[in-house]
């Protein structure tokens, strides 16, 4: 029973989080493994960019819920994503024209292009903040729990009780979906492939016929539809925030570089990675081993390895010991 | 002379435009603008000579600003000697073995006769960690327990804050070197992620251990290397100086009492000017010495071989330079610098708050200076500082102005017009932004490009 006990308890605070958080992580940093991939540089309008498609599922939610549309139990964010992926991606192709393929026609070095995602991040930045403002906002509506502590433990009889925010499963659901589908896109159609085959060799690709527009278009296209998801999921889960989606920006980083930057394998189990490392690392395993030990073995500390302050500060230690010992990440990098 | 024309021509324009700031709104406002436009300028110096010498991208310029507010309050502030007694003597204990467990380490990647090298040195960090946190957690908790609400922390050396400057350079080298170490290997995208993360990682480091310097309870109350407000108000000299001053001002006066409330009152304004006027001596010496250093580099067959390699690292390298270890010292020259820069806003504001150092303020609006001045050229780093910070800083009243002057015919209840007033800060951002892209596409070399000396 207290290893039952044990076990639910660790579910409930760190592994359900972890796949939660990692599977926000995952999408951001498939986003930004596949700028990196095909269009060559680091992209630090990453989180802005997200946060920019969320502003307009947030703006909508918020419209839906004054006519009132709504979607029963479940957000009525999701019937929002269809338009703010959209907006988002028209955001992207307009940046992309005015800004970006200057510099990719012109063939520069990535520093540039990514000094610019710099400029864009600000622009984003400024407009997210003129449109929407700084303050916090919360736009979850519908059911909130699929399972209550208090229910659980009246089914079961444990002392642990279990939790399943809806914001959980419909994090995981989602991704799951979305990543599949793209991977199916990537491996098994045509313009995947040649989207594969345009991020391994650009020559080669353009001397067999490839469409470099083509491919960029797709590009933008597929890394909004991942953006705005990621970014609405985060929002959902959390609160929407436009700082917070800047800050994001890191450990979605240090996840595609941990799974090799420019793999979209790698940079979802990335995500994974470093969530997982993050919460499993900050926790305080007190009552876990309360459980599990004989009470003389009891600990009195907390045994947390690292105050939950660090919890940023452990996806950048991971990503150094990576860069350190794996330049090329876990996962070779470089590859769609 | 004629080929620093356009450098006088807009080092006379920023004057010029922080001149019209004073006569507009206030010298006071004017000449802190200024205080913080030389701060910069001694940043974008040492980012500069990363970025145009040697072609190395720091994002971590956050970290090495932060390093320098941490050691104003490591040398300036007065030592809190119960919190040495309670917990001081556990804490270097734990900085013993921090030591030890680096040189294990060293000594163990070296040594090629051990097999599992990686398990043992994973286990060799955890039981450090887990070592360390059994005795330094009581240590800490009864150091931040002490007095809390004033102190909590170790203090620091109660030397002269002006030390502290070069401790601050000191530190951020010291930290440049192990970062260099780490990440200098990296292509020139990866090093930048690779840097700015590092610098998160030291800025949550001051963030939270307490027992430093107060974490996010801030230190308040720097020494200063500057005379206070309130003793030149009550100093003879100060208040005599005033009154020759504005002699004509005061004789117009007749009564007595009315010219007492006005000198008073003059004094007062006078005193805050005198005090941002010493911090802008010690700041312009600051960046005059520098420059000459700096450009005397430049032009130097050291400044020669760094050009070589930033052009063609491969040819650099046959041709016997060590690019590995050039990379390495003008890392560490330019985080040093940064170093210096944080030391001294950090003195300039009086406060150390390790909250407010955020990567938008500290790295990227840095950079956006650097590369609007001019990449490589110190003259260009240094006019970068002053204009974009004068942007960042007249951005909201200018777009306030803007808006209004747009939305003139709208009613005062026009909810757009409202929207729009209460979000004129944020138009910092979008003018800074398009600016950087602007500079980007047409003139990518900065406002004031680098000039290749032949010889």
């Amino acid at each position: 029973m207290d290893f039952l006990n044990a076990i639910i308890l660790l579910l409930n605070f760190t592994i359900l989080p972890a796949l939660t958080y990692g599977s926000q992580l995952a999408l951001g940093a498939i986003f930004v493994t596949l700028i990196y991939g095909v269009l060559r540089f680091a992209n630090f309008a990453t989180g802005d960019m997200m946060s920019f498609g969320t502003m307009f599922s947030v703006l909508l939610t918020y419209y839906f819920q004054s006519v009132g549309i709504n979607f029963g139990i479940l957000p009525t964010a999701l019937l929002t994503i269809p338009f703010a992926v959209f907006m988002m991606i028209f955001y992207m192709l307009t940046i992309d024209k005015f800004v970006f393929s200057y510099y990719r026609i012109k063939k520069s070095p990535p520093v540039q292009l990514a000094m610019v995602s710099v400029g864009v991040m600000f622009v984003t930045q400024a407009i997210i903040r003129i449109i929407i403002g700084p303050s916090d906002r919360r736009f979850l509506d519908g059911e909130k729990f699929i399972l209550k502590a208090t229910e659980f433990k009246e089914m079961t009889g444990l002392n642990e009780g279990l939790t399943i925010k809806s914001t959980q499963i419909l994090t995981v659901l989602v991704t799951i979906i979305v990543v599949s589908i793209m991977f199916w896109f990537l491996n098994k159609t045509k313009t995947g492939t040649s989207m594969r085959a345009y991020s391994d060799n650009e020559d080669l690709a353009l001397l067999s016929g490839i469409d470099p527009k083509k491919v960029v278009l797709i590009t933008w296209i597929i890394a909004g539809i991942l953006a705005t998801i990621g970014g609405i999921l985060y929002g959902l889960d959390k609160s929407y925030r436009p700082f917070v989606y800047f800050n994001n920006m890191l450990p979605i980083f240090a996840a595609a570089i941990v799974g090799g930057i420019g793999n979209p394998y790698g940079a979802f189990l990335g995500g994974y990675v470093i969530a997982f490392a993050e919460i499993f690392l900050t926790y305080a395993y007190k009552k876990f081993f309360s459980y599990i030990l004989p009470e003389s073995l009891e600990p009195n500390s907390l045994v947390q390895l690292l105050s939950t302050d660090y919890k940023f500060a452990i996806s950048f230690s991971i990503l150094v010991i990576v860069l350190l010992f794996r330049p090329s990440g876990i996962f070779e990098g470089k590859k769609i | 002379m004629r080929q620093y024309s356009n450098v006088i021509a807009a080092y006379s324009i920023m004057l010029f435009l922080i001149i019209l700031v004073g006569v507009f709104q206030s010298w006071s406002i004017a000449l802190s603008i200024l205080n913080y436009c030389l701060i910069s300028a001694v940043m974008t110096i040492g980012a500069n000579i990363q970025w145009g010498y040697a072609g190395l991208i720091n994002f971590g310029i956050m970290g090495y600003t932060a390093l320098g507010g941490l050691a104003v309050v490591l040398v300036s502030v007065a030592p809190v000697p119960e919190a040495w007694s309670a917990g001081g003597l556990s804490l270097i204990f734990c900085l013993l073995i921090i030591v030890v467990i680096i040189f294990l380490i060293k000594y163990l990647i070296k040594n090629k006769n051990i097999k599992n090298k990686t398990f043992i040195i994973s286990s060799v960090i955890i039981s450090g960690i887990i070592i360390l946190r059994f005795i330094s957690a009581p240590a800490i908790e009864s150091i931040e327990s002490v007095d809390p609400a004033k102190t909590g922390f170790l203090g620091g050396l109660g030397l002269p804050v002006l030390l502290s400057w070069i401790v601050g350079g000191l530190f951020a080298a010291g930290v440049a070197f192990v970062v260099g170490k780490i990440a200098l290997g990296l292509r020139a995208d990866y090093l930048a992620i690779a840097t700015l993360l590092i610098a998160e990682i030291i800025v949550s480091i001051i963030k939270h251990e307490d027992w430093l310097a107060r974490g996010v309870k801030n230190v308040i109350g720097l020494k200063r290397p500057a005379p206070y407000e309130i003793d030149l108000q009550n100093s003879e000299w100060f208040i005599n100086l005033v009154e020759k001053f504005n002699s004509t001002k005061l004789n117009m006066i007749t009564s007595i009492s009315e010219r007492k409330d006005q000198l008073s009152q003059l004094v007062i304004d006078a005193s805050s000017i005198y005090v941002k006027l010493c911090f802008s001596g010690l700041f312009l010496i600051v960046v005059v010495a520098l420059l000459i250093l700096t450009q005397r580099a430049l032009y130097s067959p050291w400044g020669r071989k760094m050009r070589a390699i930033r052009d063609n690292e491969i040819s650099a390298s046959a041709m016997g330079k060590n690019v590995v270890k050039e990379h390495l010292l003008i890392f560490i020259l330019g985080s040093a610098i940064v170093g210096l820069a944080g030391a001294m806003m950090v003195t300039n504001d009086g406060l150390f708050t390790p909250g407010s150092y955020r990567p938008m303020r500290y790295t990227f609006v840095i950079w956006v200076m650097v590369i609007v001045g001019g990449t490589g050229n110190n003259f260009g780093a240094i006019l970068g500082g002053f204009a974009v910070w004068f942007l960042w800083v007249q951005a909201a009243p200018m777009s306030l102005f803007l808006i209004n002057f747009f939305t003139a015919n709208l009613p005062e209840t026009n909810e757009i017009k409202i929207h729009l007033i209460n979000s004129a800060p944020y138009f910092r951002f979008l003018i800074i932004g398009i600016g950087l892209l602007i500079i980007m596409r047409y003139r990518p070399q900065g406002i004031l490009p680098e000039k290749i000396v032949k010889h």
